[in-house]
Protein backbone atom coordinates (compact mmCIF):
# COMPACT_ATOMS: atom_id res chain seq x y z
CA UNK A 1 0.00 0.00 0.00
CA UNK A 2 1.31 3.39 -0.28
CA UNK A 3 2.94 5.03 2.14
CA UNK A 4 2.11 8.72 0.68
CA UNK A 5 -0.18 9.56 -1.96
CA UNK A 6 1.13 11.52 -4.81
CA UNK A 7 0.47 15.18 -5.03
CA UNK A 8 -2.99 15.92 -6.04
CA UNK A 9 -5.42 19.27 -7.12
CA UNK A 10 -9.25 18.90 -6.51
CA UNK A 11 -11.23 21.16 -8.68
CA UNK A 12 -11.33 25.10 -6.72
CA UNK A 13 -14.04 26.80 -6.37
CA UNK A 14 -13.23 29.39 -8.80
CA UNK A 15 -12.65 26.80 -11.27
CA UNK A 16 -15.70 24.91 -10.87
CA UNK A 17 -17.82 27.84 -10.91
CA UNK A 18 -16.51 29.16 -14.30
CA UNK A 19 -17.06 25.67 -16.08
CA UNK A 20 -20.99 24.85 -14.07
CA UNK A 21 -23.82 25.15 -16.46
CA UNK A 22 -26.45 27.98 -15.38
CA UNK A 23 -29.47 27.40 -14.11
CA UNK A 24 -32.75 29.13 -15.04
CA UNK A 25 -34.01 31.57 -12.18
CA UNK A 26 -36.61 29.76 -9.75
CA UNK A 27 -39.05 32.92 -11.02
CA UNK A 28 -39.15 32.30 -13.93
CA UNK A 29 -39.32 28.89 -13.02
CA UNK A 30 -42.56 29.15 -11.36
CA UNK A 31 -43.45 31.78 -13.93
CA UNK A 32 -43.36 29.12 -16.56
CA UNK A 33 -45.26 26.60 -14.70
CA UNK A 34 -49.57 27.49 -15.72
CA UNK A 35 -47.94 28.21 -19.75
CA UNK A 36 -49.41 25.50 -21.93
CA UNK A 37 -46.95 23.42 -24.06
CA UNK A 38 -49.00 22.94 -26.98
CA UNK A 39 -47.43 26.24 -28.81
CA UNK A 40 -43.61 24.50 -28.11
CA UNK A 41 -44.82 21.71 -30.68
CA UNK A 42 -44.28 23.29 -33.91
CA UNK A 43 -41.56 25.14 -32.71
CA UNK A 44 -39.75 21.78 -31.52
CA UNK A 45 -40.78 20.13 -34.65
CA UNK A 46 -39.49 22.98 -36.88
CA UNK A 47 -35.88 22.38 -34.86
CA UNK A 48 -35.62 18.83 -35.74
CA UNK A 49 -36.58 19.11 -39.29
CA UNK A 50 -33.91 21.54 -39.56
CA UNK A 51 -31.30 19.17 -37.46
CA UNK A 52 -32.24 16.19 -39.57
CA UNK A 53 -31.94 17.77 -42.81
CA UNK A 54 -28.72 19.87 -41.73
CA UNK A 55 -26.79 16.79 -40.29
CA UNK A 56 -28.05 13.48 -41.82
CA UNK A 57 -25.50 11.54 -40.84
CA UNK A 58 -26.80 11.48 -37.05
CA UNK A 59 -28.75 8.48 -37.61
CA UNK A 60 -25.98 6.71 -38.87
CA UNK A 61 -23.99 6.91 -35.88
CA UNK A 62 -26.70 6.20 -34.14
CA UNK A 63 -26.51 2.83 -35.72
CA UNK A 64 -28.55 -0.28 -33.75
CA UNK A 65 -29.66 2.43 -30.99
CA UNK A 66 -32.30 4.50 -33.85
CA UNK A 67 -35.62 3.62 -32.88
CA UNK A 68 -35.30 4.39 -29.14
CA UNK A 69 -36.67 6.03 -27.31
CA UNK A 70 -34.96 9.42 -24.89
CA UNK A 71 -36.56 11.36 -22.03
CA UNK A 72 -34.72 14.68 -21.49
CA UNK A 73 -35.40 16.31 -18.57
CA UNK A 74 -34.11 20.01 -17.62
CA UNK A 75 -33.73 19.81 -14.14
CA UNK A 76 -35.04 23.59 -14.23
CA UNK A 77 -37.69 23.87 -16.55
CA UNK A 78 -41.42 22.26 -15.36
CA UNK A 79 -41.24 20.20 -18.43
CA UNK A 80 -39.98 17.84 -20.14
CA UNK A 81 -39.23 16.14 -23.92
CA UNK A 82 -39.62 12.98 -25.21
CA UNK A 83 -37.36 11.96 -28.17
CA UNK A 84 -38.29 9.30 -30.23
CA UNK A 85 -35.26 8.31 -32.99
CA UNK A 86 -37.58 6.29 -35.15
CA UNK A 87 -35.45 7.28 -38.16
CA UNK A 88 -38.39 7.46 -41.16
CA UNK A 89 -40.46 9.01 -38.03
CA UNK A 90 -38.28 10.80 -35.64
CA UNK A 91 -40.26 13.19 -33.28
CA UNK A 92 -40.11 15.03 -30.02
CA UNK A 93 -42.62 15.59 -27.77
CA UNK A 94 -42.51 18.50 -24.87
CA UNK A 95 -44.41 16.96 -21.76
CA UNK A 96 -45.10 17.51 -18.01
CA UNK A 97 -43.75 14.78 -17.03
CA UNK A 98 -41.79 11.73 -18.68
CA UNK A 99 -43.49 8.14 -19.61
CA UNK A 100 -42.64 5.19 -17.56
CA UNK A 101 -40.67 2.20 -19.51
CA UNK A 102 -38.15 4.64 -21.63
CA UNK A 103 -34.73 3.29 -23.15
CA UNK A 104 -32.95 6.56 -21.32
CA UNK A 105 -33.62 9.39 -19.07
CA UNK A 106 -30.89 12.21 -19.56
CA UNK A 107 -31.27 14.81 -16.38
CA UNK A 108 -29.58 18.10 -16.26
CA UNK A 109 -29.95 22.24 -16.08
CA UNK A 110 -31.71 23.11 -20.02
CA UNK A 111 -28.16 24.97 -19.95
CA UNK A 112 -26.41 21.65 -19.52
CA UNK A 113 -28.38 19.76 -22.55
CA UNK A 114 -28.17 22.43 -24.95
CA UNK A 115 -24.58 22.50 -24.08
CA UNK A 116 -24.10 18.98 -24.97
CA UNK A 117 -25.83 19.39 -28.02
CA UNK A 118 -23.98 22.45 -29.42
CA UNK A 119 -20.61 21.56 -28.16
CA UNK A 120 -20.24 23.92 -25.35
CA UNK A 121 -19.64 20.80 -22.57
CA UNK A 122 -18.10 17.64 -22.15
CA UNK A 123 -20.72 15.06 -21.29
CA UNK A 124 -18.12 13.13 -19.58
CA UNK A 125 -17.26 15.83 -17.00
CA UNK A 126 -21.23 17.04 -16.81
CA UNK A 127 -21.65 13.41 -15.38
CA UNK A 128 -18.64 13.40 -12.79
CA UNK A 129 -19.70 17.08 -11.64
CA UNK A 130 -23.07 15.65 -10.53
CA UNK A 131 -24.62 18.45 -13.30
CA UNK A 132 -25.65 15.33 -15.59
CA UNK A 133 -27.62 12.20 -15.04
CA UNK A 134 -28.20 9.41 -16.96
CA UNK A 135 -30.21 6.24 -15.89
CA UNK A 136 -31.46 3.29 -18.91
CA UNK A 137 -29.40 1.97 -21.58
CA UNK A 138 -25.81 3.27 -21.44
CA UNK A 139 -24.92 1.86 -25.13
CA UNK A 140 -27.93 4.08 -26.37
CA UNK A 141 -26.52 6.80 -24.52
CA UNK A 142 -23.15 6.61 -25.40
CA UNK A 143 -24.03 5.94 -28.91
CA UNK A 144 -26.52 9.12 -28.97
CA UNK A 145 -23.74 11.27 -27.38
CA UNK A 146 -21.41 10.55 -30.02
CA UNK A 147 -23.49 11.28 -33.27
CA UNK A 148 -24.73 14.59 -31.63
CA UNK A 149 -21.08 15.23 -30.65
CA UNK A 150 -19.95 14.75 -34.27
CA UNK A 151 -22.94 16.20 -35.74
CA UNK A 152 -21.84 19.98 -34.42
CA UNK A 153 -25.02 20.74 -34.27
CA UNK A 154 -25.78 24.70 -33.70
CA UNK A 155 -29.09 24.20 -31.50
CA UNK A 156 -29.75 27.79 -30.69
CA UNK A 157 -29.55 28.75 -34.82
CA UNK A 158 -31.23 26.22 -36.38
CA UNK A 159 -34.25 26.30 -33.64
CA UNK A 160 -34.54 29.80 -34.34
CA UNK A 161 -34.56 29.45 -37.68
CA UNK A 162 -38.57 28.48 -37.86
CA UNK A 163 -39.43 31.66 -35.92
CA UNK A 164 -38.99 34.04 -38.83
CA UNK A 165 -38.05 37.84 -38.10
CA UNK A 166 -38.14 36.88 -34.19
CA UNK A 167 -35.57 34.59 -35.20
CA UNK A 168 -32.39 36.59 -34.93
CA UNK A 169 -33.26 38.26 -31.31
CA UNK A 170 -34.26 35.11 -29.84
CA UNK A 171 -31.29 33.89 -30.91
CA UNK A 172 -29.47 36.66 -29.70
CA UNK A 173 -30.78 36.27 -26.06
CA UNK A 174 -30.66 32.18 -26.13
CA UNK A 175 -27.18 32.83 -26.55
CA UNK A 176 -26.97 35.33 -23.67
CA UNK A 177 -27.81 32.48 -21.61
CA UNK A 178 -26.14 29.77 -23.05
CA UNK A 179 -22.35 28.90 -23.13
CA UNK A 180 -20.22 29.32 -26.08
CA UNK A 181 -18.84 26.21 -27.55
CA UNK A 182 -15.08 25.92 -26.23
CA UNK A 183 -14.18 25.60 -29.81
CA UNK A 184 -14.93 29.54 -30.13
CA UNK A 185 -11.40 30.82 -28.96
CA UNK A 186 -12.90 33.52 -27.13
CA UNK A 187 -14.45 30.94 -25.49
CA UNK A 188 -11.06 30.26 -23.55
CA UNK A 189 -9.74 33.04 -21.79
CA UNK A 190 -6.45 30.83 -20.38
CA UNK A 191 -5.47 30.61 -23.70
CA UNK B 1 7.91 17.93 -27.80
CA UNK B 2 4.87 16.91 -30.32
CA UNK B 3 0.95 17.24 -28.72
CA UNK B 4 -0.62 13.68 -29.64
CA UNK B 5 -4.53 14.38 -29.19
CA UNK B 6 -7.32 12.09 -29.38
CA UNK B 7 -10.08 12.12 -31.72
CA UNK B 8 -13.08 9.81 -31.67
CA UNK B 9 -14.90 11.18 -34.27
CA UNK B 10 -14.27 13.81 -37.50
CA UNK B 11 -15.70 16.22 -35.55
CA UNK B 12 -13.53 15.83 -33.05
CA UNK B 13 -10.09 15.37 -35.12
CA UNK B 14 -11.14 18.38 -36.80
CA UNK B 15 -11.42 20.56 -33.09
CA UNK B 16 -7.94 18.79 -31.81
CA UNK B 17 -6.05 20.25 -35.52
CA UNK B 18 -8.23 23.79 -34.88
CA UNK B 19 -6.79 23.63 -31.28
CA UNK B 20 -3.11 23.04 -32.46
CA UNK B 21 -2.42 19.33 -32.25
CA UNK B 22 0.78 18.19 -33.68
CA UNK B 23 -0.88 14.87 -34.66
CA UNK B 24 -4.08 12.82 -34.38
CA UNK B 25 -4.47 9.28 -32.94
CA UNK B 26 -7.76 7.66 -34.18
CA UNK B 27 -8.93 4.44 -34.71
CA UNK B 28 -11.64 2.43 -37.20
CA UNK B 29 -15.34 1.84 -36.15
CA UNK B 30 -14.82 -2.25 -34.96
CA UNK B 31 -12.82 -3.93 -32.36
CA UNK B 32 -9.62 -3.43 -33.74
CA UNK B 33 -9.13 -0.11 -31.64
CA UNK B 34 -9.12 0.40 -27.41
CA UNK B 35 -11.82 2.74 -27.66
CA UNK B 36 -14.81 0.40 -29.62
CA UNK B 37 -17.97 2.57 -28.12
CA UNK B 38 -21.52 3.03 -29.54
CA UNK B 39 -21.05 5.73 -32.00
CA UNK B 40 -17.99 5.99 -31.79
CA UNK B 41 -14.77 5.98 -34.55
CA UNK B 42 -14.14 6.05 -38.04
CA UNK B 43 -15.72 4.81 -41.17
CA UNK B 44 -12.72 4.43 -43.99
CA UNK B 45 -13.83 6.92 -46.13
CA UNK B 46 -14.08 9.45 -42.58
CA UNK B 47 -10.40 8.20 -41.83
CA UNK B 48 -9.15 9.60 -45.28
CA UNK B 49 -11.11 12.63 -45.01
CA UNK B 50 -9.55 13.00 -41.29
CA UNK B 51 -6.41 12.76 -42.33
CA UNK B 52 -6.74 15.15 -45.70
CA UNK B 53 -7.89 17.55 -43.20
CA UNK B 54 -4.87 17.23 -40.65
CA UNK B 55 -2.37 17.06 -43.94
CA UNK B 56 -4.15 20.20 -45.22
CA UNK B 57 -2.86 22.24 -42.09
CA UNK B 58 0.37 20.52 -40.98
CA UNK B 59 -0.99 18.22 -38.71
CA UNK B 60 -0.28 13.76 -38.82
CA UNK B 61 -2.56 11.18 -37.81
CA UNK B 62 -1.84 8.24 -36.18
CA UNK B 63 -4.20 5.74 -36.60
CA UNK B 64 -4.45 2.82 -33.45
CA UNK B 65 -4.90 -0.85 -33.90
CA UNK B 66 -4.03 -1.39 -30.75
CA UNK B 67 -6.24 -4.46 -29.80
CA UNK B 68 -5.11 -8.31 -30.19
CA UNK B 69 -6.63 -10.01 -33.12
CA UNK B 70 -8.51 -12.99 -32.06
CA UNK B 71 -7.50 -16.72 -33.61
CA UNK B 72 -8.95 -17.30 -36.60
CA UNK B 73 -10.12 -13.75 -37.06
CA UNK B 74 -6.61 -12.06 -38.06
CA UNK B 75 -8.26 -10.31 -41.28
CA UNK B 76 -10.23 -7.71 -39.41
CA UNK B 77 -6.76 -6.58 -37.98
CA UNK B 78 -4.70 -7.43 -41.02
CA UNK B 79 -7.26 -5.44 -42.89
CA UNK B 80 -7.13 -2.54 -40.48
CA UNK B 81 -3.32 -1.70 -41.52
CA UNK B 82 -3.86 -2.14 -44.98
CA UNK B 83 -6.68 0.29 -45.05
CA UNK B 84 -4.92 3.09 -42.94
CA UNK B 85 -1.82 2.64 -44.79
CA UNK B 86 -4.17 3.15 -48.00
CA UNK B 87 -5.81 6.42 -46.49
CA UNK B 88 -2.51 7.81 -45.73
CA UNK B 89 -1.62 7.18 -42.17
CA UNK B 90 1.60 8.94 -40.28
CA UNK B 91 2.34 6.14 -38.31
CA UNK B 92 -0.06 2.90 -37.13
CA UNK B 93 -0.29 2.17 -33.30
CA UNK B 94 -0.47 -1.67 -32.83
CA UNK B 95 -0.25 -3.33 -29.91
CA UNK B 96 0.05 -7.51 -30.82
CA UNK B 97 4.03 -8.53 -32.14
CA UNK B 98 2.14 -10.64 -34.56
CA UNK B 99 0.25 -7.68 -35.83
CA UNK B 100 3.42 -5.57 -36.35
CA UNK B 101 5.12 -8.07 -37.94
CA UNK B 102 2.56 -8.20 -40.46
CA UNK B 103 2.55 -4.65 -40.69
CA UNK B 104 6.66 -4.69 -40.78
CA UNK B 105 6.31 -7.20 -43.69
CA UNK B 106 3.19 -5.77 -45.87
CA UNK B 107 4.38 -2.12 -45.41
CA UNK B 108 7.94 -1.62 -44.74
CA UNK B 109 7.91 1.75 -45.47
CA UNK B 110 5.38 2.90 -42.76
CA UNK B 111 6.11 4.02 -39.97
CA UNK B 112 4.87 2.23 -36.61
CA UNK B 113 4.67 3.14 -33.04
CA UNK B 114 4.22 0.73 -30.36
CA UNK B 115 1.04 0.99 -28.20
CA UNK B 116 0.83 1.40 -24.63
CA UNK B 117 -1.06 -2.09 -24.90
CA UNK B 118 2.20 -3.60 -25.47
CA UNK B 119 3.04 -3.05 -22.20
CA UNK B 120 6.74 -2.15 -23.17
CA UNK B 121 8.14 -0.86 -20.01
CA UNK B 122 11.94 -1.85 -20.48
CA UNK B 123 14.78 -1.04 -23.14
CA UNK B 124 15.79 -4.73 -24.09
CA UNK B 125 11.48 -5.05 -24.83
CA UNK B 126 11.83 -1.56 -26.64
CA UNK B 127 14.85 -3.09 -28.68
CA UNK B 128 13.19 -6.03 -29.57
CA UNK B 129 10.43 -4.44 -31.42
CA UNK B 130 13.07 -1.76 -32.67
CA UNK B 131 15.78 -4.78 -33.94
CA UNK B 132 12.77 -7.32 -35.31
CA UNK B 133 10.30 -4.65 -36.93
CA UNK B 134 11.95 -1.38 -37.45
CA UNK B 135 9.55 0.37 -35.24
CA UNK B 136 9.97 4.13 -34.52
CA UNK B 137 8.52 4.78 -31.13
CA UNK B 138 7.19 3.49 -28.39
CA UNK B 139 4.12 4.78 -26.22
CA UNK B 140 5.18 4.45 -22.30
CA UNK B 141 3.16 2.57 -19.97
CA UNK B 142 1.40 5.14 -16.95
CA UNK B 143 3.35 3.39 -14.43
CA UNK B 144 6.94 4.90 -14.72
CA UNK B 145 8.80 7.89 -12.92
CA UNK B 146 10.12 10.75 -15.13
CA UNK B 147 13.63 9.03 -13.98
CA UNK B 148 12.33 5.45 -15.43
CA UNK B 149 11.43 7.61 -18.33
CA UNK B 150 14.97 9.87 -18.70
CA UNK B 151 16.70 6.04 -18.79
CA UNK B 152 14.55 3.92 -20.87
CA UNK B 153 14.65 6.80 -23.43
CA UNK B 154 18.56 6.70 -23.19
CA UNK B 155 19.08 3.19 -23.61
CA UNK B 156 16.38 2.90 -26.38
CA UNK B 157 17.02 3.46 -30.08
CA UNK B 158 13.60 4.69 -31.07
CA UNK B 159 11.56 7.68 -29.96
CA UNK B 160 9.42 7.75 -26.36
CA UNK B 161 5.80 9.18 -26.31
CA UNK B 162 3.89 9.50 -22.68
CA UNK B 163 0.75 10.17 -20.97
CA UNK B 164 0.49 13.94 -19.87
CA UNK B 165 -3.24 13.96 -19.52
CA UNK B 166 -6.46 12.28 -19.19
CA UNK B 167 -7.44 8.81 -17.44
CA UNK B 168 -4.89 7.10 -15.68
CA UNK B 169 -5.06 3.34 -15.94
CA UNK B 170 -2.87 1.71 -12.98
CA UNK B 171 -2.50 -1.56 -14.58
CA UNK B 172 -0.22 -3.30 -16.78
CA UNK B 173 -1.90 -1.94 -19.63
CA UNK B 174 -2.81 -4.76 -22.48
CA UNK B 175 -2.84 -7.72 -19.36
CA UNK B 176 -5.84 -6.50 -17.22
CA UNK B 177 -8.38 -8.50 -16.61
CA UNK B 178 -10.58 -6.70 -14.48
CA UNK B 179 -12.74 -5.75 -17.03
CA UNK B 180 -12.86 -9.40 -18.65
CA UNK B 181 -13.84 -10.52 -15.21
CA UNK B 182 -16.53 -8.44 -14.66
CA UNK B 183 -18.17 -8.69 -18.51
CA UNK B 184 -16.37 -11.09 -20.30
CA UNK B 185 -15.08 -8.07 -22.44
CA UNK B 186 -11.98 -6.23 -22.41
CA UNK B 187 -10.08 -3.31 -24.18
CA UNK B 188 -7.46 -6.20 -24.98
CA UNK B 189 -9.35 -8.46 -27.25
CA UNK B 190 -12.56 -6.20 -27.32
CA UNK B 191 -11.85 -2.64 -27.02
CA UNK B 192 -13.72 -1.49 -24.61
CA UNK B 193 -13.21 -1.11 -20.61
CA UNK B 194 -16.17 -1.35 -18.77
CA UNK B 195 -19.00 -1.50 -21.48
CA UNK B 196 -21.67 0.37 -21.36
CA UNK B 197 -23.66 -3.04 -22.58
CA UNK B 198 -23.21 -4.16 -18.71
CA UNK B 199 -22.98 -0.55 -17.29
CA UNK B 200 -26.04 0.57 -15.46
CA UNK B 201 -26.24 3.93 -12.83
CA UNK B 202 -29.31 4.40 -10.25
CA UNK B 203 -29.66 8.06 -9.10
CA UNK B 204 -32.34 9.20 -6.50
CA UNK B 205 -31.78 12.30 -6.23
CA UNK B 206 -29.22 11.86 -3.44
CA UNK B 207 -26.75 8.78 -4.10
CA UNK B 208 -26.04 8.09 -7.44
CA UNK B 209 -24.92 3.83 -7.78
CA UNK B 210 -22.87 2.84 -10.31
CA UNK B 211 -22.68 -0.58 -11.68
CA UNK B 212 -20.87 -2.63 -13.72
CA UNK B 213 -22.40 -6.79 -14.52
CA UNK B 214 -22.79 -8.07 -11.14
CA UNK B 215 -20.84 -5.56 -9.43
CA UNK B 216 -22.21 -2.26 -7.48
CA UNK B 217 -18.68 -0.29 -8.13
CA UNK B 218 -18.76 2.95 -6.42
CA UNK B 219 -22.02 4.91 -4.49
CA UNK B 220 -21.40 8.91 -4.57
CA UNK B 221 -23.12 11.00 -1.60
CA UNK B 222 -24.91 13.90 -3.17
CA UNK B 223 -22.00 16.85 -4.36
CA UNK B 224 -19.48 13.70 -4.60
CA UNK B 225 -17.59 13.96 -7.64
CA UNK B 226 -18.44 11.25 -10.18
CA UNK B 227 -16.53 8.45 -11.80
CA UNK B 228 -16.09 5.69 -14.48
CA UNK B 229 -17.67 2.37 -13.22
CA UNK B 230 -14.14 0.83 -13.67
CA UNK B 231 -13.20 -1.77 -11.45
CA UNK B 232 -9.67 -0.95 -10.44
CA UNK B 233 -11.48 2.88 -9.01
CA UNK B 234 -14.16 0.77 -7.89
CA UNK B 235 -15.11 1.48 -3.67
CA UNK B 236 -15.33 -1.69 -1.98
CA UNK B 237 -16.08 -3.05 1.33
CA UNK B 238 -13.20 -6.05 2.47
CA UNK B 239 -11.99 -7.36 5.97
CA UNK B 240 -9.80 -4.85 6.34
CA UNK B 241 -12.26 -1.97 5.81
CA UNK B 242 -13.96 -0.16 2.89
CA UNK B 243 -12.43 2.14 0.32
CA UNK B 244 -10.49 2.23 -3.13
CA UNK B 245 -8.85 -1.30 -3.60
CA UNK B 246 -6.53 0.10 -6.31
CA UNK B 247 -7.27 3.66 -7.22
CA UNK B 248 -9.20 6.56 -6.20
CA UNK B 249 -11.10 8.32 -9.07
CA UNK B 250 -8.45 10.37 -10.04
CA UNK B 251 -7.31 11.93 -13.53
CA UNK B 252 -3.63 12.13 -14.87
CA UNK B 253 -2.57 16.34 -15.36
CA UNK B 254 1.25 16.24 -16.09
CA UNK B 255 1.69 20.02 -16.86
CA UNK B 256 3.92 20.71 -14.30
CA UNK B 257 6.35 17.50 -14.69
CA UNK B 258 6.79 19.12 -18.75
CA UNK B 259 10.74 20.40 -18.16
CA UNK B 260 11.49 16.76 -16.30
CA UNK B 261 10.11 15.12 -19.61
CA UNK B 262 11.82 17.27 -21.77
CA UNK B 263 14.79 16.86 -20.03
CA UNK B 264 14.36 13.07 -20.13
CA UNK B 265 14.26 13.08 -23.99
CA UNK B 266 10.46 12.07 -24.26
CA UNK B 267 9.75 12.84 -28.02
CA UNK B 268 5.72 13.35 -27.93
CA UNK B 269 3.49 13.76 -25.33
CA UNK B 270 -0.06 11.93 -25.42
CA UNK B 271 -3.69 12.80 -24.30
CA UNK B 272 -5.76 10.61 -23.54
CA UNK B 273 -9.69 10.78 -24.07
CA UNK B 274 -10.89 9.51 -28.00
CA UNK B 275 -14.53 8.72 -26.10
CA UNK B 276 -14.75 12.32 -25.14
CA UNK B 277 -16.52 15.29 -26.51
CA UNK B 278 -15.29 18.07 -28.93
CA UNK B 279 -15.43 20.65 -25.63
CA UNK B 280 -12.85 18.43 -24.06
CA UNK B 281 -10.75 18.09 -27.05
CA UNK B 282 -10.62 21.69 -27.91
CA UNK B 283 -9.91 22.74 -23.77
CA UNK B 284 -7.28 20.18 -23.05
CA UNK B 285 -5.27 20.89 -26.51
CA UNK B 286 -5.60 24.33 -26.42
CA UNK B 287 -4.09 24.38 -22.72
CA UNK B 288 -1.17 22.24 -23.10
CA UNK B 289 -0.54 23.83 -26.68
CA UNK B 290 0.04 27.04 -24.52
CA UNK B 291 2.20 25.43 -21.87
CA UNK B 292 4.13 23.92 -24.37
CA UNK B 293 4.35 27.48 -25.79
CA UNK B 294 5.69 28.34 -22.22
CA UNK B 295 8.07 25.60 -22.20
CA UNK B 296 9.73 27.00 -25.40
CA UNK B 297 9.78 30.12 -24.29
CA UNK B 298 10.79 29.57 -21.05
CA UNK B 299 8.25 30.95 -19.51
CA UNK B 300 6.54 29.57 -15.97
CA UNK B 301 4.29 26.88 -16.87
CA UNK B 302 0.59 27.62 -15.02
CA UNK B 303 -2.15 24.84 -14.36
CA UNK B 304 -4.81 25.21 -17.14
CA UNK B 305 -7.82 24.87 -15.02
CA UNK B 306 -9.10 21.57 -16.35
CA UNK B 307 -9.62 19.53 -13.19
CA UNK B 308 -13.46 20.45 -13.65
CA UNK B 309 -12.90 18.07 -17.17
CA UNK B 310 -11.68 15.32 -14.91
CA UNK B 311 -13.04 11.71 -13.69
CA UNK B 312 -13.45 12.31 -9.78
CA UNK B 313 -12.77 16.01 -10.61
CA UNK B 314 -9.04 15.45 -9.08
CA UNK B 315 -5.90 15.42 -10.30
CA UNK B 316 -2.44 14.04 -10.11
CA UNK B 317 0.99 13.73 -11.46
CA UNK B 318 0.83 10.04 -11.06
CA UNK B 319 3.92 7.46 -11.11
CA UNK B 320 5.86 10.71 -12.61
CA UNK B 321 6.47 11.56 -9.15
CA UNK B 322 6.77 8.17 -7.65
CA UNK B 323 7.08 9.61 -3.92
CA UNK B 324 5.19 6.05 -2.12
CA UNK B 325 8.08 3.24 -2.92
Amino acid sequence: MPSEQPARRAAGHEEAAADTPGRVPLVVQLALRPLPLLPLQPILAATLRAVLANHPGIFERLGPHAGKRFGLAPTDLPLAFLLETLPRRPRITAVRALPARLDVTIRGSIAALIGLVDGGYDGDALFFSRDLVVEGDMEAVVALRNAVDDAQIDLVREGCGSLGPLAAPAERLLRSLLPRPVTDPGAMPWN
Amino acid sequence: MELICPAGTPAALRAAVDAGADAVYCGFRDETNARNFPGLNFSRAEMAEGIAYAHARGAKVLVAINTFPRAGQLGLWQGAVDDAVAAGADALILADVGLIAYAAARHPAQRLHVSVQAAAANPDAIAFYVEAFGVKRVVLPRVLSVPEIAAITRATACETEVFVFGGLCVMAEGRCSLSSHATGQSPNMHGVCSPASHVSYRDDGNTLVSRLGDFTINKFAKGEPAAYPTLCKGRFRTGIGAGYIFEEPVSLDAVEMLPGLKKAGVTALKIEGRQRGRAYIASVVASFRAALAALEAGRPITGAGLTTMTEGQTTTVGAYRKTWR
